[in-house]
């Protein structure tokens, strides 16, 4: 009981942050905290299968199939606040309430009393125990769950499976429309600048100094700036200053300037 | 053997968090998440009651329900990602083309 009265403040706190959390991916692992002391309590409760199924099904598999999915949709889809039906969230609060002091109700009226316990089950084993169970009453549920099985791999697999429209771009393709782009509007022709380089860092989500001092936009990845992760450039009035420090003191040398972070998307070579 | 009631209670908290989640969350993936919560509760319950009665019924159900659970994950994220791929949203207030 021990085991239980520690890990359930911390089930019910996580499976409450599922709720609240405004990112997906905190959902995620919140939710994997909730199945790994679940898995705990199925080791307390005498079922060593389901202990170790917990663990390998839920957080390796499932989980790890919703975090690829977050990915593939992109980390930063979070919740929306707008409702769209009118008072929606404060009835669905009254009706889990609801809800939950009806099982509480319920559990208060029931008296369980002692528990028969697993020892007899368990005698020969918890695993040849459930083997037993399972190929004998239960195996037409067993082979149905087989037939369920393959038709969730197919049925993903044909939702997942994309119709090619168009016939795929090839690296000539690009470099014509490049060209052709470049004839048409004078767009830039060349790599995008390497981020940091003319910087003080070479990190990815710093972006090059042109040589005015103004940070370039297009050296950074896209998603950074959508993320609002990027770094600020420091600035080349900096070196500046440092280089008038090595030449002899001089009354604002002490004052920091830094360059405004990056600016929008447009903001290549002044 | 101690009393079970405790497990009970938290099977039917976790339970109740899920239900309120499918509700009152949009994100599509999130509103999983609930439902997988809501499923795990109700499996802890399973167990409590395999070890209240002394027999594994109750364990096999929870492998059942782990079995499906992993079925309908994959499906239903496929359909998720399916969506995600032709409307670039996983809300589930975005997907209303069906209604009048």
């Amino acid at each position: 009981m021990i085991a239980f009265w520690v890990l359930a403040p911390i089930m019910v706190a996580a499976a409450l942050g599922v709720l609240f959390v405004r990112k997906a991916v905190h959902a995620a692992l919140l939710l994997a905290v909730v199945m790994i002391s679940l898995a705990v309590l199925y080791a307390v409760l005498e079922a060593p299968f389901l202990f170790a199924v917990q663990i390998i099904v839920y957080t390796g598999a499932i989980m790890m199939l919703f975090l690829f999915v977050l990915m593939l949709v992109g980390v930063d889809a979070s919740d929306s606040v707008v409702e769209t039906i009118r008072g929606q969230r404060v009835l669905a609060v009254v009706v889990g309430g609801t809800f939950a002091l009806l099982l509480g109700l319920l559990l208060g009226q029931a008296s369980l009393g002692a528990a028969s316990g697993l020892g007899d089950a368990n005698a020969g084993g918890n695993i040849e125990g459930l083997a037993q169970v399972l190929f004998s009453r239960y195996v037409l549920a067993f082979e149905a769950t087989a037939a369920l099985l393959i038709t969730a791999a197919l049925g993903a697999m044909v939702l997942a499976h994309r119709e090619r429209l168009t016939p795929r771009e090839s690296q000539a393709d690009r470099a014509r429309a490049r060209v052709r782009a470049y004839g048409a509007e004078g767009a830039h022709l060349g790599p995008e600048p390497a981020p940091g380089v003319y910087a003080r860092h070479n990190a990815v989500d710093t972006p090059a100094l042109l040589p005015d001092g103004t940070p370039a936009a297009s050296s950074v990845p896209g998603i950074i700036v959508a993320r609002g992760t990027g770094r600020r450039a420091p600035a080349y009035r900096d070196v500046e200053d440092v280089v008038g420090t090595l030449a002899g003191p001089r009354a604002d040398a002490t004052e920091e300037t830094h360059a405004e972070d990056t600016p929008p998307a447009d903001g290549r070579g002044a | 053997m101690d009393d079970l009631t405790p497990f009970l209670v938290l099977s039917a908290i976790l339970f109740s968090i899920g239900c309120v989640g499918v509700l009152v969350r949009r994100n599509a993936i999130v509103v999983f998440m609930c439902v997988e919560l809501m499923l795990n509760a109700s499996n802890l319950a399973f167990v409590v009651f395999a070890k209240q009665h002394g027999n594994l019924d109750g364990q096999v159900a929870a492998f059942f329900v782990m079995v499906v659970a992993a079925a309908e994950v994959v499906v239903g994220l496929a359909i998720i990602m399916t969506i995600f791929r032709s409307r670039r949203s996983a809300s589930v207030d975005d997907a209303s083309l069906l209604k009048l």
